[in-house]
């Protein structure tokens, strides 16, 4: 082959490829905008006052306040059991064993628990707490918002502890030897110091499992399993918004459809918001969920 | 008059010292035996699921795994059909997402001009943050009856190949495995792109510019310099891709149309393990609801080593780096 054929041939095949790099992103970000977009339609069609006034009982006149509210809670429970112990793990992992053998398993179990299945992490839930609690109370109280709450609090728990150690790494090994010659002790130099140095990072992963868990189903399928009245009582099920889309989006009358399109919308918009907001204004924090 | 002085003075910061010793050993075991909850979270996972399913799993015992029926009345369970749709799912999915998550990264490391690369790089990310139930419905009310579309078409054509040909003959229900692959497919592309775009920011400038300086073209740089640099990493985003499609529930279990069958053609319905779980869970009792669990322990163990292969290779090219 010439060499101007040589070369004419290794431009074709780099503009086919550079084409087919630019095709790829317009392909990825017409699902995006797709996907939003019907979203965005459906979900503002359907969107009225009583979506947030109303309780699930009342089927397709009803709306999904019942589910907002349990939503909020077991968001909130979930929070609560998995800020503090995923923000101790993360410090046990910078600052006592960054470099020990036991560090490094739990650092590369936790990236895995970062990606296990969350319906497994449900029926894990179901097998230590429903069905326990249910055996011992005879069937007064099996299925329960806290379940529930735990199971979400599984799926957030990996996304501090990474994002507290990675933080803490973060933090310059001077500050610790300069509050260590002073004769502080290391809990106080971890809890005083280096956390408030590292609160910025850490609340960013606080926020990022709340997006996280907020849109998830799988685990509350039987844990929490749903409820057509309010309550807000951790003992009893609780309906939230994502399992009800699911049971609307299994039910044939379009009616539900639309109601499950609405709350598609706000738990989207929520999730989102909440997601986007957090990169901007931590952006100098990034962390990597790979 | 010194020594008495001196002497409590001593004694008090030695208790001081001692009593930070102790505080320092109380804070340092609390926060170990948190570390120690993850362990104990993906142990407990995998025990608990094996117990959940031990009438099955033992009472069967590889029978479970080679068994295609399903059938409640009778009860007897098999997981043939369920792992069989999961993988043909999950492979439909890392098939069309792998080219497509390689282009789009290519795209955001080497082509776009750097005032594009932040916003698209956040858009193509924000596809994982959409939540999965949201996938499914979308896929239900608006990518099914697209499919059901094309479909005809597609058996048409495709159908009319030897050897594939088999894979697009069906009816044109919209619902099915191939449908499921692709919803999959858009799912696990933001996870495979962000892993690729992370590694290939790794590789050394100087080794693409001294290419670039040899007259190479972009495209020979990525493939030549690029992509065997990252090699390891890149096929460990891969295979993190596939243990996501592995293990997602909500957005193929309205989707695949839950029925069990094994079939060669990828256009007619089927079932996956953990649509099989969250269609039948709560009506199930007894051994059905057994097998259902024994199915969330075959889906964990599966992914676990998926993912604990995918993290290996990812930490190969971080070792390297000298992280």
């Amino acid at each position: 082959m010439s060499a101007q054929g040589l070369y004419t041939r290794r431009r074709i095949t780099n503009a086919m490829a550079m084409t087919f790099g630019a095709a790829a992103t317009a392909l990825g970000l017409f699902f995006l905008v797709w996907i939003l977009w019907l979203t965005l339609v459906n979900g503002i069609s359907a969107l009225h006052g009583s979506l947030f006034t109303k309780i699930t009982a009342y089927g397709p006149q009803g709306g999904l306040s019942n589910a907002i509210v349990g939503s909020l809670m077991m968001d909130l429970i979930a929070l609560l059991i998995c800020t503090p112990i995923g923000v101790m793990a993360g410090m046990w992992l910078a600052e006592y064993a960054r470099l020990t053998k036991l560090g490094t398993v739990i650092r590369f179990l936790n990236d895995i628990l970062l990606s296990a299945p969350s319906i497994v992490l449900g029926l894990f839930v179901y097998m230590i707490i429903v069905l326990p609690m249910s055996n011992m109370t005879h069937g007064a109280v099996s299925f329960s918002g806290f379940a529930g709450g735990v199971a979400l609090a599984l799926i957030g728990l990996p996304v501090i502890v990474r994002t507290t150690d990675e933080m803490l790494q973060l933090v310059p090994n001077t500050l610790r030897e300069a509050t260590l010659s002073l004769g502080v002790p290391q809990w106080k130099l971890t809890m005083q110091i280096l956390l408030r140095a590292a609160s910025s990072g850490i609340v960013t992963g606080v926020l990022l499992a709340l997006a996280r868990l907020a849109g998830e189903t799988a685990p509350l399928l039987f844990t929490a399993f749903g409820n057509n009245f309010m309550t807000v009582h951790p003992l009893d099920k609780v309906a939230s918004v994502p399992v009800a889309i699911y049971q609307y989006t299994n039910d044939p009358d379009p009616a539900l459809h639309a109601i499950a399109w609405a709350g598609a919308l706000v738990i989207t918009l929520f999730v989102l918001a909440l997601s986007l907001l957090t990169r901007l204004f931590f952006s100098r924090n990034k962390v990597s969920y790979g | 008059m010194q020594v008495t002085r001196t002497k409590p003075f001593v004694r008090d910061s030695e208790m001081r010292s001692h009593a930070d010793a102790r505080h320092d050993r109380i804070f340092r075991g609390v926060l170990k035996f948190c570390a120690l909850l993850v362990l104990a979270a993906l142990l407990g996972a995998a025990l608990s699921t094996l117990w959940g399913g031990r009438e099955v799993l033992f009472g069967q015992g590889l029978h479970f795994l080679t068994n295609d029926a399903w059938n409640p009345v009778e009860d007897d369970y098999g997981a043939l059909s369920p792992i069989f749709g999961t993988l043909v799912t999950s492979l439909i999915a890392i098939v069309l997402a792998v080219p497509v998550s390689f282009g789009v990264a290519m795209f955001l490391t080497e082509i776009a001009p750097t005032w594009m690369r932040g916003p698209v790089g956040t858009a193509i990310e924000l596809l994982a943050g959409i939540p999965s139930i949201i996938y499914g419905m979308w896929g239900l009310f608006v990518f099914v009856p697209f499919m059901s579309s094309i479909e005809p078409a597609l058996s048409d054509t495709l159908g009319k190949l030897p050897l594939v040909g088999k894979l697009f003959q069906g009816p044109p229900l919209g619902l099915g495995l191939l449908t499921a692959g692709i919803v999959l497919a858009v799912m696990i592309l933001p996870f495979i792109t962000s892993v690729m775009r992370e590694v290939f920011q790794t590789v050394p400038i100087r080794l693409k510019e001294s290419a670039y300086a040899l007259g190479s073209t972009r495209w020979e740089v990525l493939w030549d310099i690029v992509l065997p640099y990252t090699r390891s990493a890149v096929i460990g985003g891969i295979i993190l891709g596939l243990g996501r499609a592995l293990g997602e529930t909500m957005a193929v279990t309205f989707v695949l149309g839950n029925s069990y069958n094994i079939t060669s053609s990828l256009l007619k319905p089927g079932t996956s393990i953990s649509s099989s779980i969250a269609n039948e869970f709560n009506e199930a009792v007894g051994v059905h609801r057994s097998a259902l669990i024994a199915l969330g322990f075959l889906l964990f163990v599966v992914t676990f080593i998926v993912l604990l292969i995918a993290r290996l290779m990812l930490h190969q090219l971080a070792k390297r780096e000298g992280k």
